[in-house]
């Protein structure tokens, strides 16, 4: 079994793995922080963005670089339509997948870059709501992005290795990877190769192997994926959460007993508390609304989302601020809305026991019904002018703050320090995000929302899963970048009998060897099975019979006893019938038995020697008048004669007799 | 433990009151527990008493699996395990855990409050039984124990309705509960992969119906209705809240808004609201298109169907009006046909069966008075439509589903009599298959083959492959095959010989070998004498591969020939391990015989 890694990013993973002649693409996230390094989209003519004045590099010709680079605040953007880091080329032949496994819709966004860009021709597994939200996802991203189209492309300054990390991101692979965003065409075409996979459907792969999705615990729809043989299991654990979340629990009794585990998608605020983080979220945003200050909070169009309605809506009511109204803004707001109330087999018991009712799974339908909770499609759609009050909380894409409404909003609320912007989204660096916006006076606050499994659970978790080997990105082996001194924030080197890790670009040999397969026997065949108990709890029988095989499956059948061409004595010796096979030595008193044995059968002058050899006593027999010779050694009795083969038959079966054989 | 045993405690030759006792592997699974529509006595529930004469039930049923939530399929259950006391497992889809217990309480309030029956369950009984359901999605493979897998199929129907694949051991069964084979206005058709199980368990309702198409079936429906409120006449359709009548619902709802009709639809209301939200959070079960839609346009948000209002009854004036239940056997669909049922000028339509006991039954049996416990006699003019909306699979549907999973047996339930032998016939005709229909009562009982599974260690496959491989292709070779199969806590493992003794290492091999000399009367050289016996040996024993190697030795299985020249005596030794005694003992014949 082979593994590739196509991701220099372990939260929006991909990876390859073959096995028994398949390639299985695991996850195909898309890595979004190249985006940082671009100029903002405003939606409007921003006289900030475009009076920005050119930047040149000291040792880089003005005219070679076309005007390609600003100056915003303190950084240097590229100014361009933004673009994104796809799954890495040339390391496997995406034409030979022949399945991709979604985990969850986070780690589905470069889909429609290997489905349309390429000639891939496979499968691509999803649960219904993974699906159903990387497709809001994808259709907010394009609409995003072509609102606000870019007149030309900048591409001269990627000849320059100076320009080629402008922001001190943590960008391992060359801005020549880095593509320009796939249009609707391409997400409605990727996402129509999608088959729907529910939670624990044993889903067939060619006859060679089983796949299953089972429950992750980090979001709608989340799943871990289970690869199995029936003897072999590799599983692939992606963003989960071992914490009680919106989403269905994890199903930690699958992951059990792998050979294999290969784990992702960790948390990348592993350094903070996430129960104490929402109690200082709620905190701020009471703080700054009693000053009249409006919140924003850039955001995805699902997933933490729901709670932060659920919790502040009633942080609101507690605080006596229940007039205060929220704002849901994005292209997909209603659809997600919608969504995410209809996905009840795949939500916690809590928000599922609703449904039974019949009341909606989460309050925010109640919300939008009382209009506490308003939604837009953006901020200059019809009615969001009439309908705006102001204080409020802004719910708004893009957390990358370089294209969506919110780059118009903190452009208008940024100046005012009464208000505050609060990051929840721990996917881009906050500080980075906000570069190209500063000098800011509006109140800054990160509050990363984050239930993906930390190392002190992810230590747990593999502790009680007990897999033969753990795969991991090489990342998870030191301590993170913002915490360089948290020893603990690391994967324990103890935890799995053997650990593997990689990082980006490489291939590993992960060590599986198949050593068994299934095989069926027929009870006419195991009717005539002699099975002898050789030791306490174990027994042996030889077995033969004809084999037949068909897809894959492996039968026993009973073979009758006549074999055209074959003399009828040796036919059970060709289907190897009523053969047995001794072992185990002969003590004394086994030859005692022997040699009397010998005396009943009429052999008279018997001669015994014995020996002391290396390997053990050596006893010699010799039947003088029948000049027959026996050795008996500890591995084994040769039984030697030049006369009749009565005699021999004699002493076989009087051998025999006295010997453990099944 | 090679058969599987099908009884059937109802459903066998009978719709209604479906309940089916399977036995297979040592487990025994109840599939549907209904309750019979036409009584009032105890024989409206399942005979528990056949499962054990006395004492706790939970012992001998392993689980109990629930198709749908029509209470023919579920109306036994909290008398189950609320008054027999079975407390195992049982599992149903999400939204029949949702919409089954508002069903058994509707029927509880009729039976309980209207009629007055006393033994009965309580609304607290179906609480307590809906806690112990466990739900499952679809396709979701489910462990009951270590031995029993389920897995749910979409079937259309009803919101939520499902078939079942069952597996103990290497045995399976699939059992459909209702289903259809074509999409309808609000559900998809059934939905099943080549699962080759050992039975199949399906109904046949309308096993020798072949229903005209879809399409015609709605025209004639909204033409019926049109004409009939056109002449001032009032249409009553009795209907189950869930089901048909969201179906029927979205039919008229386009009809009316598309014809711009203004007569007034009414529908019963209590279930109906409900009903719809559970539609609504349950879209992903309904079909494509209204799947597709949801977000802008609710289809169960009904603009033209205004909820009912019981002095409506005597209101002057066409109007539609749907009520449940369905078979017209109690409630308020029963109350309204008492009053309009004199009037030929009014219609009813039956959208579905309707079993032997009910007013329904009666009416479409062409009754034209219908007499009632207290005496009341109520005189039939008004005219009598019935319109197969009821969602089953029509003859040509369940051949396609067995077409489709392809089973070794097939069992006919929830039919009449003398429709399955028909369909029986067929499909033993067209699959060649065995099909079964019990009675009630009755039990069947199927042979399946048995197989062991074993693990084969990978080695001892690889060797017979490289042996196969390396013959001639013929399709016909018989593949011998031939291993030590490996008793250990309770696992089966299949290996070679030498793979034995180095896994359980403390014992070890003692091979016994015998030499055997025959003197030979010859002056050729040894080659020649080698060669020779080769050509024969070859010849004798075509079935195996007989080698002469390096001109010293001939050698065969463990066998090996040698010339011995001492003090120019020659003798050919022959050696030959025990497990080869046969063709040892073949071989010293045959050179005894050259001499």
């Amino acid at each position: 079994m082979k593994f590739y890694c196509l991701s220099n990013d372990p939260v929006h993973a991909c990876y390859v793995v073959t096995f028994k002649e398949l390639t299985i693409m695991l996850d195909c996230g898309l890595v979004m922080e190249t985006v940082l390094d671009f100029l903002p989209l405003p939606l409007v003519q921003s006289s900030k963005f475009s009076s920005c004045p050119n930047w040149n590099h000291p040792r880089i010709n003005e005219s070679q670089l076309d005007g390609e680079l600003k100056k915003a605040g303190s950084h240097v953007f590229i100014d361009s339509s933004p673009e994104f880091q796809p799954p890495l080329e040339k390391i496997i032949d995406f034409s030979e997948i022949d399945v991709i496994l979604i985990s969850n819709y986070m780690n589905m966004l470069g889909l429609p870059y290997i489905t349309e860009k390429t000639n891939f021709k496979g499968v691509v597994y999803a649960t219904e709501p993974t699906l159903q939200i990387a497709r809001l996802f994808m259709e907010e991203l394009v609409d995003y992005i072509e609102t606000s189209p870019k007149a030309t492309h900048a591409h001269h300054w990627k000849e320059f290795t100076e320009l080629h990390n402008l922001n001190n991101l943590n960008l391992e692979l060359s801005p020549f990877k880095w593509k320009k965003l796939f249009s609707l065409d391409d997400v409605h075409k990727a996402l129509s190769r999608v088959q729907i996979a529910g939670f624990d459907q044993k889903i067939d792969i060619f006859g060679a192997l089983e796949v299953c999705p089972v429950s992750s615990g980090y979001c709608l729809g989340s799943a871990n994926w289970v690869l199995s043989t029936g003897l072999e299991k590799i599983c692939y654990i992606s963003g989960s959460s071992t914490l009680t979340t919106q989403a269905k629990p994890i199903n930690q009794n699958a992951l059990k007993n792998s050979d294999v585990i290969i784990m992702s998608g960790l948390t990348q605020a592993p350094h903070i508390n996430p129960d104490a983080i929402l109690g200082d979220l709620c905190l701020n945003v009471a703080l700054t609304l009693r000053n009249n200050g409006t919140v924003l909070i850039p955001c995805y169009p699902s997933g933490v989302i729901y709670d932060l309605f659920e919790i502040l809506s009633q942080k609101l009511d507690d605080s006596g601020l229940s007039t205060i109204p929220m704002y849901f803004i994005s292209p997909v707001a209603e659809s997600s809305l919608a969504f995410s109330n209809i996905l009840a087999e795949w939500l916690s018991s809590t928000k599922q026991n609703k449904v039974y009712i019949p009341d909606k799974p989460f309050p925010h339908a109640n919300l939008v019904k009382n209009n506490r909770l308003k939604f837009f499609k953006h901020i200059y759609s019809e009615g969001f002018s009439e309908e705006f009050r102001q204080p409020c909380v802004i719910f708004c894409g893009h957390p990358c703050m370089r294209f969506g409404d919110i780059v118009h909003l903190i452009e208008q609320y940024g100046s005012n320090p009464n208000h505050t912007i609060i990051f929840t989204e721990p996917d881009f660096p906050f500080h980075q995000a906000l570069a190209p916006f500063y000098p800011l006076n509006m109140k800054v606050v990160y509050c990363p929302i984050e239930t993906t499994l930390n190392f002190q659970q992810a230590n747990k978790l593999i502790k009680d899963l007990k897999p033969e080997t753990l795969v991991i990105p090489k990342v998870y082996t030191h301590p993170p970048a913002i915490a360089a001194n948290r020893e603990d924030l690391v994967i324990d080197r103890q935890i799995a009998k053997q650990i593997i890790t990689f990082k980006c670009g490489d291939c590993i040999k992960l060590p599986l060897k198949r050593k068994k397969n299934t095989v069926f026997i027929d009870p006419e065949v195991a009717r005539t099975l002699i099975p002898q108990e050789i030791q306490n709890g174990l027994k042996l029988a030889p077995l033969s019979g004809l084999l037949d095989v068909k897809d894959n499956i492996y039968n026993i059948y009973p073979c009758d006893g006549n074999v055209e061409g074959v003399p009828k004595q040796l036919v059970n010796a060709l289907l190897k019938k009523h053969v047995t096979y001794e072992y185990g030595s002969m003590s004394s008193m086994d030859i005692d038995i022997f040699l009397n044995k010998l005396k009943q059968d009429g052999f008279t002058d018997v001669k015994v020697t014995q020996t002391s050899e290396v390997d053990g006593v050596l006893t010699k027999i010799r039947l003088v008048n029948e000049e027959i010779d026996i050795d008996i050694s500890e591995k084994g009795t040769h039984i030697m004669c030049e006369g009749k083969e009565s005699w021999r038959l004699k002493i076989r079966d009087s051998l025999l007799s006295c010997m453990n054989k099944f | 433990m090679s058969n599987i045993k099908v009884t059937c405690l109802g459903a066998g030759q009978d719709v209604g009151r479906s309940c089916i006792l399977l036995s297979m592997g040592g487990k025994n699974i109840m599939l549907d527990c209904g309750m019979h529509m036409g009584y009032n006595d105890e024989r409206r529930f399942p005979d528990f008493t056949y499962i054990v004469p006395e004492g706790p039930i939970t012992s001998y049923i392993d689980c109990v699996i629930i198709s749908h939530f029509h209470l023919d399929h579920c109306g036994a259950l909290p008398y189950m395990t609320e008054i027999v006391g079975y407390t195992g497992p049982i599992y149903m889809t999400h939204p029949t855990k949702a919409i089954a217990p508002i069903l058994l309480e509707d029927m509880r309030k009729v039976a309980v409050e209207r009629k007055g029956e006393s033994n009965f369950f309580t609304t607290q009984m179906i609480k307590d039984c809906m806690k112990k359901v466990t739900a499952v999605t679809l396709h979701q493979s489910v462990m009951v124990d270590s031995e029993i897998e389920i897995k749910a199929y979409y079937v259309g129907h009803v919101l939520g309705a499902a078939m079942f694949w069952i597996r103990v051991g290497n045995q399976s069964v699939v059992y459909t509960g209702d289903y259809n084979m074509t999409p309808d206005r609000h559900l998809g058709a059934a939905l099943i992969d080549k699962c080759k199980p050992d039975l199949l368990i399906t109904e046949s309702t309308y096993a020798t119906t072949i229903r005209d198409s879809k399409r015609c079936r709605e025209t004639d429906f909204l033409k019926k209705v049109h004409e009939c409120v056109a002449k001032g006449g009032k249409v009553l359709i009795p209907v189950f809240a869930l089901g048909r009548a969201q179906e029927l619902c979205i039919l008229l709802e386009t009809y009316w808004e598309r014809m711009n009709l203004k007569y007034p639809i009414y529908f019963a209301l209590g279930l109906t609201e409900k009903a719809n939200n559970y539609y609504k959070m349950f879209i992903t079960w309904t079909n494509q298109k209204i799947r597709k839609t949801f977000v802008q346009r609710n289809m169960f948000d009904f603009k033209h169907i205004k909820p009912f209002d019981r002095g409506y009854i005597d209101n002057p004036g066409s109007m539609v009006v749907f009520a449940t239940p369905g078979m017209l056997h109690a409630g308020l669909s029963l109350q309204i046909f008492k009053k309009w049922a004199p009037n030929e000028n009014n219609m009813v339509i039956m959208p579905g069966y309707c079993v032997q006991g009910t007013v329904g039954h009666k009416i479409l049996g062409g009754a034209k008075k219908v007499e009632f416990e207290n005496r009341q006699v109520v005189e039939v003019k008004m005219a009598v439509e019935y319109m197969s909306f009821s969602a089953h699979a029509d003859a040509k549907g369940i051949m396609q589903l067995i077409a489709n999973c392809e089973p070794r047996n097939v069992l006919l339930v929830h039919g009449e009599a003398a429709k399955m032998e028909f369909l029986k016939d067929k499909i033993r005709e067209e699959f060649k298959i065995d099909c079964f229909s019990p009675a009630n009562g009755e039990t069947c009982v199927i042979k399946t083959p048995l197989k062991i599974p074993v693990e084969c260690s990978l080695q001892l496959i690889k060797k017979e492959l490289k042996a196969y491989n390396a013959q001639p292709p013929d399709p016909k070779r018989r593949r011998y095959f031939n291993g030590i199969l490996a008793m250990k806590d309770g696992k089966l493992i299949l290996m070679n010989l030498p793979e034995v003794f180095k896994e359980f290492g403390n014992i070890n091999r003692h091979i016994v070998t015998f030499s055997s000399l025959i003197k030979l009367e010859t002056t050729s050289p040894p080659l020649q004498i080698l060669e020779q016996i080769h050509s024969l040996m070859k010849d004798k024993l075509n079935a195996w591969d007989v080698k002469l190697v390096d001109g010293q030795c001939i050698k065969v299985e463990s066998i090996v020939i040698k010339v011995n020249e001492e003090a120019s005596e020659k003798k050919l030794c022959v050696t030959w391990e025990n497990q080869d005694e046969d063709i040892g003992r073949y071989v010293i014949g045959l050179l005894q015989s050259i001499e």
